[in-house]
């Protein structure tokens, strides 16, 4: 019975939405950040930092060497000493919500500054790092002056001048995950951004000077490895804080033994999301998506490797490439985008690399057919099927949006290849049954397990990881000792 | 069916079972939808499409002849002074009205007749009523019956009824379009939903309806998206399309441009079209008419400048 009603366009499109960029104010060039001022690099050099949808320089950051480091550890020490470790706890909580609510204040413009500097969806900037970050800031300002109740019988102590490396893949939250507990516990910061990645850093910086917190309780130096190596390796610093790459993490951990520093290291995984017979399939599909494929897969924490067992698997399969290929890849700026650009020339070769061993080996390639712009770093998302256990894509960390499926049949069987692994940071687990969905995830060796979601983060929850994902929790409780002494009196 | 007693069940073979719904995560991806940016050509020619997919509708006990003259020129004059508008794809009336309605609208029009039937919106009829009721309005006219389904013999698990009673239903419609009304808002849970929508699918529904309107919640983009999510798998198994209409609670274009939206990632472009996705809206019609008068002409029209039917 074909209707005779006018109809519409046949197909329907959405229009470009692009966030406005007007007011936001970025500057040509910024400094490090020490001791409440701007201090010029000693050697006087400065390295772009590049908006990865257009190539386009943003600005320009401090390249730090040595001395720089020296005067923000010095400086970090002296805050400590007279202003930070003398003030009530309750003084300290204050500039923590203060803060917080100068990031809710300021939310737009730090979503943007993300998204330009590092590419990733203003849609998540937007509704998920930025948020998140604020979330951090006022969930340990709550712990500041309560710490004796987070540890009950123990005398708690801060442990001074903290070192701080973070990534490029959440820079803002990352920011917040390392500042904000430190503050809380009364140490002082020396916070080195990633290399791509340094904008939303030094604008938290101004924010910090607008807070009025004191000079030199958060001091943040620009630079690639080799700073960051040097803050690793100053001996004034107290505890490091590193969420990286396990081979960086790995010599960071060399150069600290035999140091009387405390260290925490988060680095890379190589997460398995289990989907099992009985799971609501539509669902699964959503959260394997959102799992491998949000920020690009640029997430330590990413749902990188898939295994459905058998029974379902063609339904599975099916229905993810439908998904794929509704994704919207195109420009960051754009509201409606999914996928945004890949953060850096060298991650996007990295990544290329992958899939092309992973062709190599003979999996089967699926991606969408998208028109990528011919400017900046861009990756369709991504789904190898018949992969092999012993597939590099398999087994090695991708850090992009490339996803590898195997199948299984037994329980047994899964949690084995699930643990096979050298990483164990996080999993998920897709399953309507409670009884099973229990007895799996506690036998999946990984600092975070979801069942039935996927990539949900809350201050409140601990995150972290076993074997080579690294040592040390944070957020919540966890997150608080890590900046803590803790003795018996 | 009746004389299976193996365990006490209703449906001991579990004939009538269906895959599971996790509710968290059906309301995330709902979620998702609200935050999609809809502006300028997509949304003037959602707009004209929500217009083209409404099915206009009166259902009151005070509904008289005239009124229901009235709605049917509103349903093909939706605003004249904006020309190219579409007329709406159906009224919706009580059976009753039916014969106004034939009457009141021209033979070429493209507005389709629907009448709700079966003992709407309650269902509690006998089934011999609700069959006499159907065929009769069906000989007056109507083209389209949406039917509601027995939640009492649904809730109490008695499947292979409910069933039974669509397909007869849909019988009794000789050749005319089967809408399902599984009113959501009675059934509890999206499994019950994904279930009901199910059976409705399988025993001949044409479309799967939300909702009757007269029970508090009505349509949501969540119990919308479990019922799209059945037409799916349903057009994975067997290749046919399945209609899907959410009614009640939809009155901003905003939402229901977000309802395009979902039918158009979830079903795809074939969805998006009259034949196979409806509103049943009363007031939907004239926030929509004020959106595209404001894309017209650049301002807001006061709410008096469009007519109240």
């Amino acid at each position: 019975m074909p209707s005779k009603t006018k109809k519409p366009k046949a197909s329907w499109k959405l229009s470009p939405a692009l966030e406005s960029t007007a007011q936001v104010d970025i500057a040509t060039r910024y400094k490090n950040y020490i001791d409440g001022s701007w201090v010029a690099p000693s050697e006087g050099k400065y390295f772009p930092t590049k908006n990865p949808a257009t190539g386009k320089k943003l600005s320009e950051v401090a390249k730090s060497t040595q001395p720089d480091v020296d005067l923000a550890v010095k400086a970090a020490r002296k805050a400590y000493d007279e202003v930070w470790s003398q003030i009530t706890p309750r003084e300290r909580g204050k500039y923590l919500f203060r803060i917080a609510r100068l990031i809710q204040e300021r939310a737009r413009e730090f979503a943007i500054i993300e998204t330009l500097d590092g590419g990733k969806p203003i849609r998540e900037s937007r509704d998920v790092d930025i948020p998140l970050a604020a979330n951090h800031f006022f969930y340990y300002a709550g712990w500041a002056d309560k710490l004796e109740y987070a540890f009950p019988n123990r005398k708690v102590a801060p442990i001074g001048v903290a070192g701080q490396i973070i990534p490029w893949n959440f820079p803002l939250l990352m920011a917040a995950w390392k500042i904000a507990p430190a503050l809380a516990t009364g140490n002082t910061v020396v916070l080195k951004p990633a290399e791509t990645t340094p904008l939303t850093a030094l604008k938290l910086a101004e924010l910090f000077s607008d807070a009025g917190l004191p000079d030199g309780v958060v001091n943040i130096v620009t630079g690639d490895g080799t700073t960051g190596a040097e803050l690793a390796n100053h001996p004034g610093v107290d505890k490091i804080a590193f969420t990286g790459s396990t081979e960086v993490g790995k010599s960071i951990q060399k150069s600290a033994a035999g140091s009387n520093k405390r260290l925490t290291l988060e680095l890379g995984g190589k997460a398995a999301n289990i989907i099992l017979e009985d799971a609501p399939i539509d669902q699964a599909v959503e959260g394997v998506v959102n799992g491998i494929y949000f920020n690009q897969g640029h997430v330590c924490c990413a749902g990188s490797r898939l295994f459905v067992q058998e029974s379902v698997y063609e339904e599975v399969i099916q229905k993810l490439k439908q998904r794929i290929d509704t994704l919207i890849v195109g420009d960051p700026l754009d509201k409606n985008t999914d996928i945004g650009a890949i953060n850096s020339r060298e991650q996007l070769k990295t990544i290329q690399k992958y899939i092309k061993i992973g062709i190599k080996e003979g999996a089967d390639l699926y991606q969408p057919e998208c028109e990528l712009s011919t400017v900046g770093s861009w990756c369709p998302p991504t789904l190898f099927t018949n992969v092999a256990q012993s597939s590099v894509i398999a087994q090695e960390e991708i850090f992009g949006p490339v996803l590898a499926a195997q199948t299984f049949r037994t329980v047994p069987e899964v949690i084995e290849k699930a643990n096979n692994t050298p990483y164990g940071l996080a999993a998920g687990v897709w399953c309507d049954k409670g009884a099973r969905l229990f007895q799996l995830t506690n036998a999946l060796d990984a600092g975070v397990v979801w069942g039935n979601t996927y990539n949900q983060f809350d201050p409140t929850s601990p995150f972290g990881g076993y074997k080579e994902s690294g040592f040390g929790r944070e957020g919540g409780l966890h997150g608080l000792s890590a900046y803590l002494h803790t003795s018996s009196h | 069916m009746k004389n299976l007693k193996t365990n006490g069940s209703k449906d001991p073979l579990g004939l009538f079972s269906s895959p599971p719904v996790d509710q968290v995560g059906i309301t995330e991806r709902a979620k998702r939808f609200t935050t999609r940016s809809l502006k300028t050509d997509c949304k003037s020619d959602g707009l004209r499409m929500i217009l083209s997919m409404i099915d206009l509708t009166t259902l009151e006990g005070a509904d008289t002849p005239r009124k229901v003259r009235q709605l049917c020129y509103k349903a093909e004059h939706l605003h004249d002074s904006i020309p190219d508008l579409p007329s709406t794809a159906a009224v919706c009336v009580y059976p009753t009205l039916v014969k106004v309605a034939k009457d009141a609208l021209s033979e070429s029009s493209t507005v389709k007749i629907a009448s709700v039937a079966t003992a709407f919106p309650a269902g509690q009829g006998h089934l011999d009523h609700k069959l006499e009721e159907t065929r009769r309005a069906v000989e007056d006219g109507a083209d389209e019956i949406d039917m509601v389904i027995s939640r009492g013999k649904f809730l109490s698990g008695d499947y292979a009824y409910v069933s039974d009673e669509i397909a007869q239903v849909k019988e009794a419609c000789q050749g005319a379009r089967l809408k399902v009304i599984l009113e959501t808002g009675e059934l509890g849970t999206l499994d019950a939903v994904r279930r009901a929508s199910d059976i409705a699918i399988r025993s001949g529904a044409d479309f799967i309806k939300t909702s009757t309107g007269k029970i508090s919640p009505a349509a949501t983009l969540p119990i919308t998206l479990v019922m799209l999510l059945a037409i799916r798998d349903h057009y994975f198994a067997t290749g046919e399309m399945i209609g899907m209409k959410p009614a009640g609670g939809i009155s901003k274009s905003k939402l229901a441009l977000q309802y395009l939206l979902m039918v158009k990632e979830t079903l795809g472009d074939a969805w998006l079209d009259n034949e196979w996705f409806r509103f049943g809206a009363s007031s939907l019609a004239n926030d929509v008419l004020m959106q595209v008068a404001k894309q017209e002409e650049g301002v807001y029209q006061a709410a008096q400048y469009f007519s109240k039917d």
